[in-house]
């Protein structure tokens, strides 16, 4: 469903942040996207949004992401930002989780029942018509998911969904991706979460695509992952 | 909380006051501001020296706070910044224009004065009348009634954001004095070498942030047209209300009410 051909990408000249990435997700598949700090997960996110364009080819759907077809594209992705503040904007969260479904053109009454569904899913319903800026920062990650959540993409791309989240929080995100039938693009730092919810993993160093592989295999590998300034997850590291 | 974040909460407080219930509030966003705008233009409208027969405009704010149920201080609190610019209009015209126009017992009163008074008072109505508009109904249904007029989209889209963005800067401008006090403490203010900076700064994260946002509202099929809540059909209520209110004004306006009392008690 997802396919990078040779994709790169500078924000400055001679400085690439991307070199020649290629790799491909097939529908219903959960990848995790890892790798350090600046090692240009949200950078890809971005790109496939059309939100950047780089050098190379990006397709979704067989749709190939350019200025021309951003509509279609955006229709399919629905997209958690790294930073929740910059992904609400209305007073409260209800406004903000009907903002999508009704520029898709959903019915009030339509869109009502979905936001209903999503905030008892994800045990919200208290925050509906709470104000924006007066909810906590987990809180407020939390809304951000059910506002995606309510667009019913094809599929989701979120970037660090588990940050800023309680223990409770955390795991009733976890369950909910897992839950999720959709094609699934996650980053963390969370290698915890990443196990948990992900089957395949792509591993980003330096701008390159360093590993591709199983979830469990590539998790599991300590010297790859410490060469790449991450650590074993706690759950497999065995000192629980 | 700073000084900074205060101003953002009091800013979103507006939302709140918006959202509360009241017969004023449950009137059609359109029937309020046709008759705000009427206040203002009949209230500008008085002459400069009509200071008395701008008085008993007074009455509508006062019978808008009672209705409403926004508290006046709230309104006083809010407007604390901008009230004392609009009044400071006024302030010369005593020094410009000495002529006496008023004789009370041994107390000569100037044309300056009486207009300094009727410029201040025409300028704190006005300010009211705003506020209790903007206290009264959302922004998005506002727009929405903008919208009805036919008022072209992007204006009412850009009025929108503006608001909007407005917060965004504050919250930026909250953040960063927040993380220069903590680092220069005992500080007051900022000083001014960091200035250059700091409105540098300020500029670029509220732009990335603004970027953001609207990336976000792309990214959720957002396309030059804004879903505004669904504003019930004008009733009759909403034509009386809108119908009455500019009679009022019209009234106040044409027909002098305090020489009227004036007369009414002498006789
Ligand atoms: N707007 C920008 N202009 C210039 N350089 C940028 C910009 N945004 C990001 N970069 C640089 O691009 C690189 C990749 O950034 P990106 O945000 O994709 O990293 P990331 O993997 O998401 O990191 P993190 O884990 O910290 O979120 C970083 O070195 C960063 O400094
Ligand atoms: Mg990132």
């Amino acid at each position: 469903m997802i396919k990078f051909q040779n994709v790169s990408f500078a924000y400055e000249k001679g400085r690439p942040v991307l070199r020649d990435l290629s790799f491909s997700i097939a529908r219903g598949e959960a990848v995790g996207l890892i790798g350090a700090n600046g090692a240009g997960k949200s950078t890809v996110m971005k790109l496939l949004l059309g939100l950047l364009f780089g050098e190379g080819r990006i397709l979704v759907d067989g749709t190939e992401v350019s200025k021309a077809n951003l509509a279609v594209i955006r229709r399919k992705l629905g997209f958690v930002l790294q930073n929740s503040d910059n992904q609400m904007f209305m007073p409260t969260v209800y406004e903000d989780m009907i903002f999508g479904p009704l520029n898709y053109g959903l019915s009030r009454e339509e869109t009502e029942r979905r936001v209903d569904a999503v905030l008892a899913r994800l045990g919200l319903t208290e925050l509906k018509h709470r104000y924006n800026h007066k909810i906590s920062g987990g809180e407020k990650r939390m809304a951000a998911i059910a506002t995606v959540l309510a667009m019913e993409p094809e599929a989701i791309l979120m970037d660090e969904p588990s940050s800023a989240l309680d223990p409770c929080n955390r795991r009733i995100v976890i369950n909910t991706i897992r839950d999720l039938t959709q094609t699934k693009l996650i980053t963390s730092h969370d290698l915890d979460m990443i196990l948990d919810t992900c089957t395949r993993v792509l591993l980003l160093s330096g701008g390159r695509l360093v590993a591709d592989g199983p979830a469990e295999e590539i998790l599991r590998d300590r010297a790859l992952l410490e060469a790449n300034r991450m650590e074993l997850p706690l759950s497999l590291a065995g000192r629980r | 909380m700073n000084k900074m974040e205060k101003a953002l909460y009091e800013l979103s407080e507006m939302d709140e006051l918006a959202a509360r219930s009241s017969p004023i509030h449950r009137l059609h966003p359109a029937a309020k501001l046709l008759s705000t705008i009427a206040y203002i233009v009949v209230t500008v409208s008085f002459d400069k020296y009509d200071l008395s027969g701008l008085v008993p405009m007074l009455l509508w704010p006062v019978l808008l706070f009672q209705l409403s149920g926004i508290p006046v201080r709230t309104c006083f609190y809010k407007l604390r910044i901008v009230l004392p610019l609009v009044m400071a209009v006024g302030l010369f015209n005593p020094l410009f224009d000495r002529r006496i126009v008023l004789q009370l017992g041994t107390l000569a009163v100037s044309g300056g004065v009486i207009s300094m008074l009727t410029l201040m008072l025409k300028g704190l109505l006005c300010l009211m009348a705003s506020f209790l508009l903007m206290a009264t109904t959302p922004i998005d249904k506002l727009c929405a009634a903008l919208r009805m007029w036919h008022v072209p989209k992007l204006l009412v889209t850009l009025l929108l954001l503006t608001y909007r963005y407005v917060g965004v800067m504050t919250g930026e401008l909250a953040v960063m004095t927040e993380a220069y006090h903590l680092r220069a403490p005992g500080q007051k203010g900022i000083h001014i070498s960091a200035w250059g900076s700091f409105l540098g700064q300020l500029l670029l994260r509220s732009m990335d942030r603004a970027q953001e946002l609207y990336a976000s509202m792309l990214l959720r099929g957002y396309h030059e047209h804004f879903h505004y809540a669904p504003v019930r059909p004008f009733a009759l209520k909403d034509a009386l209300y809108a119908a009455l209110s500019i009679s009022a004004f019209l009234l106040l306006r044409y027909v002098h009410v305090a020489a009227l009392l004036g007369k009414v008690i002498v006789r």
